[in-house]
């Protein structure tokens, strides 16, 4: 073998040729994918935007444009404007008449394969999750995958029960039963083959709306008090 | 890996360096190189083609740069430079395919990163690009891309025609068609992979008899 002969033979004038070809690749290399970075990120950021955007017009039907709210730690709501770095979790949607047509809010959880990151909609006014969207999954094509394409699963989602009770807690939690078996408004039907992902999807439900509804739903109740007096005066 | 191309290199014509890889030695069928992204990739006929192909730029371009530096690199840190030539790249085609589509990033998952150690990227910057001029690594480059992307297509086509009922997300079957679900499991690949392999043993073993 030559390169073992090679390799006996070493002398100093040949490291430093190593050393030159090592750096002079990585810098090359630094160039090419700092240059790469910088030429496409203005576009992926943008493709996400618009991405968690469609997202929301998906899970709130009839909304028109959005506005990012971000959670203070005392449960009060604070407006996220464009180009702040703070971590949105909720947005609400307004129609073309600025009314509001509901909340959108982020939440994540363990799936079966890893965590899933889903988007949910909800309507303050009736108290109902009106929409649902897997935003990432990695789950099972063909059996976990099914809780972003069965119809059936879905259409637990156009009217699912989160009302809130007056001790400013959820009444029921939301579940997720056994394909077939649902019997209460807050329950989602399962589905065969998916039952980890689909239980999945009602643990990280029943769990973020626990959380985030009930300041929600005050939220909605002030501002409705609030667009009252204003009509009354 | 194939090691007759440097022994039969001067002979050979520039058709021939890249129609090798599409056929004679195909990566997959033939060299059976890169085996994960070829079984955990073609579940469908979509994400084969586009693994395929950021495969083939991958390969291209650091078979143009392997090229270009081979009389610049000691051999004791070839490997080393080979590897980082190939990670630069790749970086650069994961960015590129997340500014192509979102979607497309989130399907081909991991796999992008691992295109780094898929093993016929870095033999052909060995036993090829190494020891030839531009021209010829492009086209070996072109024809054992373009082989590999074939063969996964090969595969992503039955899988999802089979496992899912369709082919580039259309429908193929009435909606009564039951899909055959092991397809798009891993379990799947193997069969189908299996499957190619025979066919492709059966006709060159007959070219080779007659």
């Amino acid at each position: 073998m030559s390169e073992v002969s090679n390799i006996a033979m070493q002398n100093p004038a040949n490291s430093k040729k190593m050393l030159l070809a090592m750096v002079g690749i990585g810098i090359i290399s630094a160039f090419l994918i700092v240059l790469t970075y910088e030429l496409t990120l203005p576009r992926v950021q943008r493709l996400k935007a618009e991405a968690l955007e469609k997202a929301i017009f998906e899970v709130l039907p009839g909304t028109d444009h959005t506005q990012a709210f971000g959670l203070n730690t005392d449960g009060t709501l604070f407006k996220i404007e464009e180009g702040d770095k703070s971590e949105a979790a909720l947005y609400a949607g307004y129609d073309k008449g600025d009314k509001l047509v509901g909340y959108a809010v982020e939440a994540a959880g363990q799936g079966y394969a890893d965590v899933i990151r889903i988007i949910y909609g909800y309507d303050p006014s009736e108290q109902i999750l009106i929409g649902f969207q897997v935003l990432e999954s990695k789950e099972t094509p063909g059996l976990g995958d099914k809780i972003g394409k069965e119809e059936a699963f879905l259409n637990n989602f156009k009217a699912l029960d989160v009302s809130v009770s007056n001790d400013g807690q959820l009444r029921n939690k939301v579940i997720t039963v056994k394909q077939g078996e649902k019997q209460n408004p807050w329950e989602i039907d399962g589905i065969t083959g998916a039952t980890i992902s689909s239980r999945a999807i009602g643990d990280i439900i029943g769990k973020s709306s626990m959380e985030v509804i009930p300041i929600l739903h005050q939220n909605y109740k002030n501002g409705q008090n609030k667009m009252n007096s204003d009509e009354q005066q | 890996m194939s090691n007759n191309d440097s022994t039969s290199k001067q002979k050979v014509t520039s058709t021939d360096e890249f129609i090798k890889g599409l056929w004679r030695d195909n990566p997959v069928f033939v060299q059976v190189l890169g085996m994960c992204p070829v079984l955990a990739v073609s579940n469908t006929a979509e994400n084969a083609l586009a693994m395929g192909l950021a495969t083939a730029f991958v390969l291209l371009m650091s078979n143009i740069l392997v090229s270009l530096l081979r009389n610049f690199v000691p051999k004791q840190v070839r490997i080393a430079s080979y590897i980082l030539i190939i990670a630069t790249f790749v970086t650069v085609t994961d960015y590129a395919i997340q500014a192509i589509s979102v979607e497309l990033h989130k399907s081909l998952g991991a796999f992008i990163s691992l295109i780094v150690v898929n093993c016929l990227i870095l033999s052909r910057a060995e036993a090829f690009a190494s020891k030839n001029t531009i021209g010829r690594s492009i086209l070996d480059a072109l024809g054992m891309g373009f082989g590999f992307t074939l063969a996964l297509f090969c595969l992503g086509a039955v899988r999802e025609i089979l496992g899912n009922g369709s082919i580039f997300n259309i429908p193929l079957f009435s909606e009564g068609y039951q899909s055959w679900i092991v397809m798009i499991l891993p379990a799947g690949g193997f069969f189908t992979l299996a499957l190619w392999l025979l066919i492709i043993n059966a006709l060159q073993t007959r070219k080779v008899k007659s």
